[in-house]
This record gives structure tokens, C-alpha cells and sequence, in this order.
């Protein structure tokens, strides 16, 4: 057709199509407006506080104890022996156990054990999980080989994996972690692996192919940044698995060594006395069930927002 | 308006009524209203074709007068009056009893638009079971009855037969058998034919037209094609962001159009008549097939075996600053032989020579240096660009990968947008902030940044607007002539084919059926096939685009 000057810029003046740029909020925008996200996220960040404010918040040191203030009920007065043989007074905000340790500064610093194992389980998972799924799924002669490995990973009980492995290695902070996340990695694996899929038969893929963009890079700089999005809602959800798996391997004594406060710990030491002091278990499965639920909401309204099916009915 | 002064008496008025129908947008939309003022009417016995561009507004007032819209989508004004009422506020009993009886609708889809679960038979029989007291003898002779009617083959055996087990042309037959069982006053027909193939359109149309004629009904037709309107309009409606500009009889509109967008869509449609260059054959061509073949292998786990033949010895040359297209209908292998030649996948048999060097078999680093001479340019502006990668990112990042320095590629990157007609200062941008025309653009441009001797365009404009679609074809046009480029263009639509071609090849089933200079093809086809195609082609009978 004759690219007429005078037709030419009569299309452009008439056609409906916005010349302009199209102004769309943001992911980032979306999210900071969403309701779940900001009461999940203010209450992990006040979690995140707790944890490492945890020396400052009228706590003494949770590994001491005291035989003369044991089984004490919350907001009774008592005394506590400091490493220096030192006698002070204390208030026990959440009693005190079987030996004499504060149940509340035991809280305050398993704050801090459960959310380390969450956020590094996680992480873990995630990185190995994204190498696999990439691979399983871009690599079409390794996805045979890598899946039936993660079929059979994801055929044992997660919980039957991690007490093996801590079994195996002697229960510390780095081995729970890597015991933990060992069995979400197959699921994670999976989640990249069919995004992967549906991803790099994408146009814009193809059109990179063309381009003579080499494979890594179409892998890490096309494929991976697309995925994102929905690996952050799947790592919310595993954090919250975590802190439930360390506080069960705690609680079944297969976890870290029970001088080390952890929620799981906690409630498994005040186990034989949950007839006349429910509160050993009640408080730590409190902070326990309200961290897990942040961990969720904060989950869902991620889902929410960064879903592109979501996305797609706003 | 001279209908609005129609009587309004039911039975001899007109069946749909529409006054001042205003819908507001939710705020931040890029307008407040969806639909402003909009007046029209439909009478019996007569098709109104209802025209815009996407965007305008014109399947919101489909799903108006269906009661359809969503909660964010309110009729703030105006009324919509079938046969006598205004349903404009209607409650969601009476605009239930009212659908299916007295106005009904078909959609674009007829795949989603049905059941996958429930036989076509049963589906249509939950109709007459919702609105009639039938016993379920009477039920089956009316359904077998009205299948018959959109003349579908061997009836008893469509009825008992799952909606995948048909063909697209079929399902939306049983679109419109379900639509028309209880024979109501008023169809709307949104889009109902732009999913489908053009043989099948042209049988979807007459059909339509048939029905209309035989049951007096009055038709709602929505459509964003002049061919189709052409066909079957016998008034037209033309619609810009929400208002109603023009309205009056088919002729009147196509012919001596009033309002200056109306002239613009007329004209920006491209006429089916070849611009009749001269197309000489004197250069070396730059690439050729010979005996290109694909074939799918379907393999069971006890070894049954089926083969797809997607490409059956397809052989084409493409030469310099000319224009080779490929026309034929989904599934007839125009895309496996794009993807094949610019190696996305493996032909299984045959010769792919660029510059006389036979690329189908080579392996991946040796095709490497060879890859940025064949540009291909997709379909779908939404999903060819990487969203979360700047303008300027897509388009260097293929003259990166072949060692030119970064400041030499964003040079150029800034002189490839003034070519492709945009800003060059919209380069830090993302995708999702262009509209699809200038996506397409972009996409133009990230293929010209490697200095390809061919370009592919696969259904490049297909998915545009036809304002929008007749400047990025301008733009290819343009564009190959300057750069002197190969062009293999690949469509379904004639009426672009005979726009840019110099040269035409038809497939069918994965074969090429005839081919030849764009001239010949289209002034005289020989194969039957072809002569097919052109019959089917909407509105052949008016002169589009020669203003």
C-alpha cells in the first residue's frame, strides 16, 4: 500500500489506540496496598523485633535456672542465679518451668531460633529447587533423570527425611536447617520445573532464541526472572512449614539439643506437667500458631498480588 | 436518529431499544465511561452491525442488554427497552426468564462458551428444561429439530456427541441452535465468527442470515471486520470510545461514510485488489526451501505410532525486496514452515538454503553465526517482549550477543526507533507501558537491530486493530524497501496478503496448493482451494481501502 503522507498521519491522529504511554501500577504498588500483606508483614516484623530485641526486653539469660523458683505461674515473683553466682529478683511475665528457667526470656529468644530456620530453610530450598526445576525443565534429556529422583524424594514423610538426618549428623542449628529444607526441595523443584515449561514457549523466548542468545542465559536472564513472582509466595509458604517441622523435631527430642530455647523445646519440656501447668505449653504454641499465621497471610495477599492470573481481574 | 421516533408498540416496533445508554469505567480507567449516550435500535427482521475497535465499548453493551455486566460496570443512565420494556434495571428474575426466550446470544469462543462435561444434546435441553414445561419426548423432537436447522449433519449423533468432539464450525452451529431453540425476538451475536477460519465464517454467516431471514428475528451483530459487515449488515453502527458516531444504512455507511473515523477504519481496510508491482526476479535469492517437510510422531507406550504431517514438501524462494506470503487457514502448516526456517524447530526432511548453504541439519553452533540473517517478527505484541526487560534491553540484546559494544548498540537501538516511528527517549521503558501497535514496533525494531537480510512476519498484524494494523504495515513496507529486505510474511487474512505480496504461496494440509506472483494468484486462481479461500473472504463485493 502507498504510504501516503497525509493518510499516514491521518491514522495516527484517529486511531483510537493510545498513543501515550499507559500509566499501571506497579507489583510493588499493588502489594503495599493489600491488606493481608500489611497485617502479615506488621506482625512478622514485630516477630522479627522480639527476636532481635530479645536481650532488651527484660529478659535474663534463658539458659539459667534456679531450683528455688521452678514451677512458678505467670507473673509471680521470684529469684534467678546468674552465671556469676549472683542472686537477683525477677518477675517470672510467663512462670517458670520444671527447672527453674524464665519461660518468658525462653520465648522471647526462640523467637529467634524460629525464624532463622525459617528464613534460611527456605532460602535453601528455594536455591536448589530453582536450580533443578530450570534445568528438569529447559534441559529436556536431564528432566526424565532429576524428576523420578524428586518423585522419589517427595514418596518419603518429610518428617521421616528430617529426624534421619539429624539422626545422622547430630542435632545443631545448620543441620535442622538443611534437614528441613532437604524434603521441600522436590516441591519447589516442581513448581519451576512447570513454569518453566509453560515459559519457554513464550514468544519472547523464541524470540531470543533467534537472536542467538546463548542458553544460560536465556535460562537466567528470561526464564528465572519470570518466575519470581510466584517463588516468593511458594518460599512464604515454606517458611511456615519450617517453623512447624523445627518446633516438631524439637518437641519429638530429634531436633536442636533442649538447652537451646526453642518453641519446640519449650513445650516439650512442659509436657509432663500440662495437667497443672498448661502455660508451659500454651505460650510458646501461641507465638507458635501467631507466627505461622503471619507467615500465611502474609502468603496469601503475595498470592494475591503478584498472581498474574490475579493480576488479570483487578 | 429517525428509529428513535419508531412506534413503540410490542410486536410491530422495533425489538430492541437503546436511548442514551451511558456505563461508567471504574476510576482510574483511562476513561470514565465505557459507553456514553449511546442510541440505537434494532428492528425486526433486520442485522444491525455494531463496529469499533477493541476498546470501544461494544461488548459492554452486549452484556448491558443481556444484564450481563459486572458490578464494576454500572448502567448509570439512559434505557435499554426490549420489545416494549426497559431493562435497564431489571431485576435478575425477570432478565433470567427474558434470556433464552425472548433475546439470546452467541459468543466468540464456542470451545469456552460450552460445557466440555455435558453433551451438546443435553445442553440444549437444559434450555427448554429451564423455560418450558415439554415432556422429554417433545424436548428431543425440538432439539433434533432445531439442529437440523443450523444444518448439522447426522443430528443424532451431534446431540449425543462432548462439544471437543466437533469441529470449531460445529460448536458454534450448536452455539446458535442453543441460542434459537425458543425462538426469541432479539440475538446478539458478539463476534461470533472471528475465531474461526474464513470457509467457516462464510458458512457461519450465511447461516446466520438464514435464520434471521426465516424467524424474523432481529440480530445484534458485533463485529470489528468490514468484510463481515459488508456481508451481513443491513444497517450499521460505528462506535469510538463509547460513542455511538455514526449510524445508517450499510451502503450509506460503507460507501459515503460521514464521520471522519468512520472514512478512516473504511479506508485503513485493505483492499483485496494487488498493488500490481512489478516484480522482478533478476537477484540470487536469499533463501530457499526444497522439499521442506515436518512430521509430528505421536508415540504411545505400546508403539502405536501416528504421524502428523505439519509440512509436506514445501519448496519457496524469497529474494531481496520482495514479498513472499504464505496465506492458510489454521492448521495448514504456514507457522511450521516459519518456525522451521528460522530453526525454532527441526524439519524432518529437506533443504533450507541461505545463500545457497543448507541450514536444516546443522547444529546449533554452527547455525550461530548464521542466525541473525533470519529475523522473525510474532503474532502476539502482549507476549513477544520479555515484561520484565526494558524497550532498550530487548533491542540490544541480540547485537550484544554477537560482540558489538554496548554504547554501539544503544546508538543504534536510538536510530531503530526513529525508524520504526517512535521515540527514541521511550527506550528505558517497560513493555506493558506501549500499546500493541507500538509493542509491534518494538518488535520490528529488536528484529532489525541484527541487520537481517529476511524478515518473518508470523500473523504480525493479525492481532492488531485495523487502524493500528495498516500503520505497522506501512511501517514493514517501508522498511523493506529502504533496507532492501526479503520478506516472508506469513497470514490468514487475503486482504493483507494482497496488500503487501509480491509474491503468494497457498497451503493446505501441511502442502503448498498453488503459488505465484500475487497478481496471478489472486486475479486468476487456478486450484480450487485457493478459488475457495476467495470466495469465502467477507464483503469481497465492496471496493475497501481504494480511497
Amino acid at each position: 500500500m502507498s504510504a501516503s503522507p497525509s493518510r499516514a498521519s491521518e491514522l495516527e491522529t484517529l486511531s483510537v489506540e493510545a498513543a501515550g504511554l499507559r500509566v499501571t501500577e506497579s507489583a510493588w504498588q499493588r502489594v503495599r496496598k493489600n491488606w493481608s500483606v500489611r497485617i502479615g508483614g506488621a506482625a512478622l516484623a514485630l516477630l522479627l523485633l522480639i527476636a532481635v530485641s530479645a536481650p532488651w526486653l527484660g529478659t535474663v539469660d534463658p539458659t539459667l535456672f534456679d531450683a528455688a523458683s521452678r514451677d512458678l505461674v505467670p507473673g509471680q515473683r521470684g529469684e534467678i542465679t546468674t552465671l556469676d553466682g549472683e542472686i537477683i529478683k525477677h518477675k517470672f511475665w510467663f512462670g517458670s518451668d520444671s527447672y527453674g528457667r524464665d519461660i518468658y526470656s525462653r520465648v522471647m529468644y526462640g523467637a529467634r531460633v524460629s525464624l532463622t530456620v525459617a528464613v534460611l530453610a527456605a532460602l535453601l530450598s528455594l536455591a536448589f529447587g530453582i536450580v533443578c526445576g530450570l534445568s528438569a525443565g529447559y534441559l529436556r534429556w536431564l528432566d526424565g533423570i532429576l524428576m523420578r529422583f524428586m518423585d522419589g524424594l517427595m514418596a518419603i514423610p518429610a518428617i521421616l527425611i528430617a529426624i534421619a538426618l539429624v539422626a545422622m549428623w547430630r542435632g545443631s542449628l545448620p543441620t535442622v536447617i538443611i534437614a528441613i529444607a532437604i524434603p521441600e526441595i522436590p516441591r519447589v523443584t516442581r513448581l519451576v520445573r512447570s513454569l518453566v515449561l509453560s515459559i519457554r514457549e513464550e514468544p519472547y523466548v523464541e524470540a531470543a532464541v533467534a537472536l542467538g542468545t546463548p542458553t544460560w542465559k536465556i535460562m537466567f536472564g528470561h526464564i528465572l526472572p519470570n518466575t519470581i513472582a510466584p517463588l516468593v509466595v511458594q518460599g512464604t509458604y515454606i517458611c511456615a512449614a519450617a517453623i512447624l517441622v523445627e518446633a516438631i523435631l524439637s518437641f519429638l527430642g530429634v531436633g536442636l539439643p533442649p538447652d537451646i530455647p526453642t518453641w519446640g523445646n519449650i513445650m516439650a519440656e512442659g509436657r509432663p506437667q500440662f495437667n497443672q501447668y498448661p502455660h508451659n505449653i500454651f505460650i510458646p504454641g501461641v507465638f507458635l500458631a501467631i507466627t505461622v499465621l503471619a507467615v500465611n497471610i502474609l502468603g496469601d495477599g503475595l498470592r494475591d498480588t503478584l498472581d498474574p492470573k490475579m493480576a488479570k481481574r483487578v | 436518529m429517525s428509529a428513535l421516533a419508531d412506534a413503540k408498540v410490542s410486536g410491530s416496533g422495533p425489538v430492541l431499544e437503546v436511548r442514551g445508554l451511558t456505563i461508567a469505567l471504574p476510576l482510574g480507567s483511562d476513561r470514565a465511561e465505557a459507553v456514553s449516550g449511546a442510541s440505537f435500535s434494532v428492528k425486526r427482521k433486520e442485522i444491525l452491525c455494531l463496529v469499533g475497535e477493541s476498546g470501544s465499548g461494544k461488548s459492554v453493551i452486549a452484556q448491558a442488554v443481556m444484564g450481563l455486566l459486572p458490578n464494576t460496570l454500572p448502567v448509570t443512565g439512559g434505557e435499554i427497552v426490549l420489545e416494549g420494556e426497559n431493562v435497564a434495571h431489571a431485576g435478575r428474575e425477570r432478565l433470567r426468564e427474558l434470556r433464552a426466550t425472548r433475546m439470546s446470544m452467541i459468543f466468540q469462543e464456542p470451545m469456552t462458551a460450552l460445557n466440555p462435561v455435558m453433551t451438546c444434546g443435553d445442553q440444549i435441553d437444559e434450555v427448554l428444561r429451564e423455560h418450558t414445561q415439554l415432556t422429554p419426548e417433545h424436548r428431543r423432537d425440538r432439539i433434533l429439530a432445531i439442529v437440523r436447522e443450523v444444518a448439522l449433519p447426522e443430528p443424532e449423533r451431534i446431540i449425543a456427541s462432548y462439544p471437543h468432539q466437533l469441529s470449531g464450525g460445529q460448536r458454534q452451529r450448536i452455539m446458535i441452535a442453543m441460542a434459537l431453540v425458543l425462538e426469541p425476538a432479539l440475538l446478539i451475536a458478539d463476534e461470533p465468527t472471528t475465531a474461526l477460519d474464513v470457509t467457516t465464517q462464510a458458512q457461519i454467516l450465511a447461516l446466520v442470515q438464514d435464520l434471521q431471514q426465516r424467524h424474523g428475528m432481529g440480530v445484534l451483530f458485533i463485529t470489528h471486520d468490514f468484510g463481515v459487515v459488508a456481508e451481513v449488515a443491513h444497517r450499521v453502527a460505528v462506535l469510538r470510545l463509547g460513542k455511538l458516531v455514526e449510524l445508517g444504512e450499510k451502503n450509506a455507511v460503507l460507501k459515503r461514510p460521514q464521520h471522519a473515523y468512520t472514512k478512516m477504519l473504511i479506508g485503513a481496510v485493505p483492499s483485496l485488489q494487488t498493488h500490481g508491482r512489478a516484480a522482478e526476479g533478476a537477484s540470487e535469492p536469499v533463501l530457499r526451501t526444497v522439499g521442506l517437510c515436518k512430521t509430528y510422531y505421536d508415540r504411545g507406550w505400546f508403539g502405536r505410532r501416528r504421524e502428523v504431517h505439519a509440512a509436506q514438501d514445501v519448496s519457496i524462494e524469497i529474494r531481496r525486496g520482495q514479498t513472499l506470503g504464505i496465506v492458510g487457514e489454521s492448521g495448514s502448516g504456514k507457522s511450521t514452515v516459519a518456525r522451521c526456517i528460522i530453526r525454532l524447530i527441526d524439519p524432518t526432511a529437506g533443504e533450507i538454503l541461505l545463500h545457497g548453504q543448507d541450514i536444516a541439519k546443522m547444529s546449533a553452533a554452527e547455525l550461530r553465526p548464521l542466525r541473525r540473517k533470519v529475523q522473525i517478527v510474532f503474532q502476539d505484541p502482549y507476549r513477544s517482549l520479555n515484561p520484565r526487560r526494558t524497550v532498550l534491553e530487548a533491542i540490544i540484546e541480540g547485537p550484544v550477543n554477537y560482540g558489538v559494544r554496548r554504547d554501539k548498540a544503544i546508538e543504534r537501538a536510538r536510530q531503530l526507533m526513529d525508524l520504526v516511528r517512535m521515540d527514541p527517549a521511550s527506550l528505558n521503558r517497560y513493555p506493558h507501558q506501549f500499546s500493541g501497535g507500538q509493542r509491534q514496533r518494538i518488535c520490528i525494531a529488536r528484529a532489525l537491530a541484527q541487520e537481517p537480510e529476511l524478515l518473518i512476519a508470523d500473523e504480525a498484524v493479525s492481532a492488531l486493530d485495523v487502524s493500528v494494523q495498516a500503520q505497522v504495515l506501512d511501517l514493514l513496507e517501508d522498511i523493506r524497501n529502504r533496507l532492501n529486505l526479503a520478506m516472508l510474511f506469513i497470514t490468514h487474512d487475503l486482504r493483507v496478503a494482497a496488500q503487501v505480496c509480491d509474491y503468494v504461496a497457498v497451503m493446505s494440509q501441511g502442502r503448498i496448493v498453488e503459488h505465484g506472483p500475487a497478481a496471478q494468484v489472486f486475479g486468476a486462481p487456478r486450484h480450487e482451494y485457493t478459488r475457495a479461500l476467495f470466495e469465502a473472504a467477507p464483503g469481497r463485493d465492496f471496493a475497501f481501502g481504494s480511497a
